[in-house]
């Protein structure tokens, strides 16, 4: 069905994850599927910006606030001695439902926490609801206002999860239990189970993918598309602007929820280096650059470049390589910039490129059109 | 610091007033900076606050040299020069680029100036000296002992605001600047250069933020990172008085020192960063247009 | 057929100190083909805007089929059946013609983000009739060869034209049409008019807002003339072209105030 041909790619990258974790594993260097586990990960939260910047073409200077929102929470609950409230009543209603647990630290030491799943649930909740809560005000208003506002919240959720020592202050938690799936499946960052988390992540990302792709493809992805062009022409057209860009801004901050969730489980460690400003940059630059092929562009380029980051290839410089290609790309590459690719363009991935550099026609026909800059400025 | 209230006798008040208004002042000349570039030109320059750093960082270096005055005069000079070939560099060569764009360019070159500074003048805290008197020299005032180098801040940023309200209502130059904000093809029509506009409102902003930078450096110290708070603060007040409303700017600005100093004396010293983001989103939620704004709300929306 | 589709009464919008809109009251019946002329200036867009709730009224009301709209939105107005096409085109640069126009059923299709996310099967019906509606459309207008083409590498008569297929996707009941006219030469104009006679025999209202004269003429059953805000004259088109008040608002005043919109 040509439903279907749309996941061609997906398959496409699977098939390749297959090849690369083989060929790693052959040659003895697993030691790098830790990093493209990491890099997996982060890339659901670009994934996530993808699609808000590409679609409702909005940005978001502080997506490393939901990730942390993911992170801490699961670290925090999933950390937090109830062993001394044995007793009180709320503690035993939540044991009795299953929600709470024993268990050993790595000391030895009995220790009474919340499953990882009821952390799960909760950081993707609480990711939604300030999600929701900062973009219902904002969102209404022109595209910078959106941009100060996820700065601003970038910069708050850095100074609590700094200041609060609930969560570490500037050491951040560690000693994160991993997250049992189901038996014998568990996201857990140590050697044994590297394999494994190599695939688990990659099914997460997949999945996304998936979902992704759905959504660009569908009613509701060419009424995004259509936002992004020429918001004005997309509210005459019925396009409920408002509601739809919220809904965008909303599940980008569960992408990067989840990936936090996910990823501190792994790493069995969170700290305040995940939320800064420069991290929420690297996350903007990603999808600028990938931008070009724009959903799948945007995951190699996370993957690339946040391996490339996280093997240390690039040094001190690191940040001002990140400033240095989102500049350039700013500059060279505009209309290149947080494209989205036509449904069958997303089939030949690469080739929309050349696409794209067709220049906009602003003279048509000896006419001198006037030609509106597409809705990415909105207003 | 204890929480909660903390009985306060007057001199105590008249410190924290002079404080509060000190460093209230420099965040109100980061406002006008962006005010400046932002009706000009629309875009919200995110490296506004490295100017200040540049031009001290500048004066310190070439204090070495040279007496204090020259210093800060080339440190002003270099730093106003920078700001225009910034704006040749990267705003002008982005064309075609959305508003949007511009304001992430300026995100990255405010990443690069901070790292290029980090690479010049490393992680150190530096400062020039106070320009009167030493660090203990004290006038007293209301019983209060303040640093003679606070009415430097006081005097240099009233300077800079009376020096620039005329220069905008009353010079041609100034007045063709405001001519782009309102209409560029209406101002490029009339004959007015936008181009050189726009990389006017640069430099004035760089040269502005560099002497601010310079005079508050002795109170604060300089180190190469304080740029991005600054910047972030800057903006707050800019907002908080109405984006491109410079005489609001300064209102918001003192206030802003004033509410961020009393909090600090009451509550933890870590608040105090905390304030100026809490009034941002505050202000964003609730009152886009700013505690003064003069645009319609509708002038803000979307569509 | 006589029935009144949409009125305005006694409109005003104020821009700061311009009274765009001043008392505007029109009816537009079932069917009609409605021209507003007027110089430039006049506030002609401006009433379209306030129809279709782009902007709200200082003052009045709109009526639409009965129900007030005014204090609607944008894409609330679009779902009632009001589609309009805008002075300077503004299609979807990027996306194909085909998808373009596909947006235009997005009022007459449900399927949400749940639907859309996971790929259901609902889903895949939908998109189905409404390519197919699209393509049924385009191939009205006849514009089913660059069905697949970028629309912005289209000629700007053929960008015209999308547009009109993608407000007619809507299947609305009525059809603003702002200054549709604009950059067409003789030939492309007459094309115009017959494709505005054909909409309006499909059961589209129409209301048109255009400076092409012959136009006008040709197709309006009923003229209603602005001047800086206000309404001054309405009636057949052979009747208002020889209105004394109208050809001197046309034919300008000795003093050059001509407003700029």
């Amino acid at each position: 069905m040509t439903q279907f041909r749309r996941y061609i790619p997906v398959i496409a990258v699977i098939a390749a994850v297959v090849v690369l974790q083989v060929v790693l594993s052959a040659t003895h260097a697993t030691y790098y599927m830790t990093q493209i586990t990491m890099s997996a990960y982060y890339a659901l939260v670009v994934i996530g910006l993808c699609l808000l910047m590409g679609y409702a073409g909005q940005v978001s200077l502080g997506h490393a606030g939901f990730f942390a929102i993911g992170g801490y929470t699961t670290a925090v609950l999933t950390t937090l001695n109830l062993l001394p409230y044995r007793d009180t009543p709320l503690v035993k209603l939540c044991s009795s439902l299953g929600l709470i647990f024993q268990r050993q630290d790595i000391y030895g030491a009995d220790i009474l926490s919340f499953s990882p799943w009821v952390a799960f649930v909760a950081a993707l909740l609480l990711a939604v609801i300030i999600a929701f809560l900062i973009g219902l005000p904002v969102i209404r208003l022109k595209g910078h206002y959106l941009a100060m506002a996820t700065l601003g919240f970038g910069l708050i959720i850095y100074r609590i999860v700094l200041g609060g020592s609930i969560f570490g202050q500037a050491d951040g938690i560690s000693n994160i239990p991993p997250f049992m799936i189901l038996d014998g499946l568990q996201v857990n960052g140590r050697v044994p189970y590297r394999v494994m988390n190599y695939y688990i992540a990659w099914s997460v990302v997949a999945a996304a993918m998936v979902l992704a792709i759905n959504l660009v493809g569908s009613r509701i992805g060419r009424a995004l598309r259509s936002i992004h062009e020429n918001e004005e022409a997309a509210h005459s057209l019925g396009v409920d602007t408002y509601r739809y860009k919220l809904f965008i801004f909303v599940l980008s901050a569960l992408f990067a929820a989840v990936g936090g969730v996910l990823l501190t489980h792994y790493n069995g460690s969170i700290g305040p280096s995940e939320v800064t400003v420069m991290k929420s940059v690297r996350y903007l630059v990603i999808v600028a650059v990938g931008g070009m092929a724009n959903l799948w562009g945007a995951l190699f380029m996370g993957i690339i470049l946040n391996f490339l980051s996280l093997r240390g290839v690039f040094g001190s410089y690191d940040d001002a390589v990140f400033a240095i290609i989102l500049i350039v790309i700013m500059l060279f590459a505009p209309q290149g910039l947080l494209r989205m690719p036509r449904l069958p363009a997303l089939w030949h991935g690469l080739q929309a490129r050349e696409d794209t550099a067709k220049p906009v026609p602003s003279e048509v026909e000896g006419m001198a059109v006037p030609q509106k800059q597409s809705g990415g400025s909105n207003g | 610091m204890c929480p909660g209230g903390k009985k306060m006798n007057l001199p105590q008040v008249v410190q924290y007033c002079f404080a509060g208004i000190t460093v209230g002042s420099i965040y109100a000349i980061v406002a006008i900076g962006f005010n400046i570039i932002y009706n000009t030109t629309g875009i919200i320059n995110f490296a506004q606050g490295e100017f200040l750093i540049v031009g001290a960082m500048t004066a310190i270096s070439l204090n070495h040299f040279v007496p204090l005055p020259v210093a800060i005069l080339l440190a002003v000079v270099i730093t106003t020069l920078l700001g225009g070939l910034i704006e040749l560099v990267f705003i002008r060569r982005a064309q075609n680029a959305s508003v949007l764009h511009l304001i992430v360019i300026t995100i990255g070159i405010s990443i690069l100036m901070r790292e290029a500074m980090l690479h010049i003048w490393d992680e150190k805290v530096r400062s020039l000296p106070y320009f009167t008197g030493t660090g203990v020299s004290t006038i007293t005032i209301f019983g209060a002992h303040i640093s003679p180098q606070v009415l430097w801040v006081l005097g240099v940023s009233a300077v800079i605001v009376m020096g620039l309200t005329p220069f905008f209502r009353f010079t041609l130059t100034g007045r063709a600047m405001r001519a782009c904000a309102d209409d560029r093809m209406a101002a490029r029509l009339c004959g007015i250069n936008d181009k050189w506009m726009v990389t006017l409102s640069f430099m004035l902003s760089a040269g502005i933020g560099a002497l601010a930078g310079c005079v508050i450096s002795p109170v604060t110290q300089t180190q190469y990172d304080m740029g991005a708070p600054l910047a972030i603060k800057g903006f707050t007040v800019a907002i908080l008085g109405g984006l491109g409303n410079s005489m609001a700017a300064v209102v918001a600005g003192l206030l802003l020192g004033l509410v961020e100093t009393f909090v600090m004396s009451q509550f933890d010293v870590a608040y105090k960063e905390a304030v100026s983001i809490v009034i941002l989103l505050l202000i964003l939620v609730f009152r886009p247009s700013g505690l003064f704004g003069k645009h319609e709300i509708t002038a803000m929306r979307a569509v | 057929m006589d029935s009144v589709l949409l009125e305005t009464r006694n409109l005003h919008r104020y821009f700061g100190g311009l009274h765009a809109v001043n008392d505007v009251s029109i009816k537009v019946p079932q069917g009609a083909i409605k021209g507003v002329i007027g110089p430039n200036g006049a506030g002609k867009t401006t009433l379209f805007n306030l129809i279709a709730a782009t902007i709200p009224p200082q003052d009045g009301e709109v009526i639409f089929r009965g129900k007030k709209i005014t204090a609607l939105k944008p894409h609330t107005v679009a779902c009632m059946g009001i589609a309009r096409t805008f002075q300077t085109t503004k299609l979807f640069g990027r996306m194909t013609v085909l998808e373009n126009v596909m947006v235009g059923r997005h009022c007459r299709t449900r399927c949400g983000f749940i639907a859309g996310m996971l790929n259901l099967p609902r889903t895949w019906r939908e998109d189905r009739e409404t390519k197919e509606k699209a393509l049924e459309i385009l191939y009205d207008l006849g514009l089913k060869d660059h069905a697949s083409e970028t629309a912005s590498n289209l000629p700007f008569g053929r960008q015209r034209l999308v547009e009109f297929a993608r407000a007619l996707a809507m299947e609305p009941a009525l059809l603003l049409l702002d200054e549709p006219a604009a950059g067409l030469n003789i030939y492309e104009t007459k094309e115009l008019a017959r494709l505005i006679l054909w909409i309006r025999d499909r059961g589209v209202t129409c209301l048109v807002v255009e400076h092409d004269m012959s136009l006008v003429m040709t197709i309006c059953d009923d003229v209603v003339v602005l001047d800086q805000g206000r309404k001054i004259a309405e009636g057949r088109p052979s009747a208002v072209q020889r209105n004394p008040e109208v050809i001197r608002i046309y034919l300008g005043c000795d003093d050059a105030q001509n407003s700029e919109s």
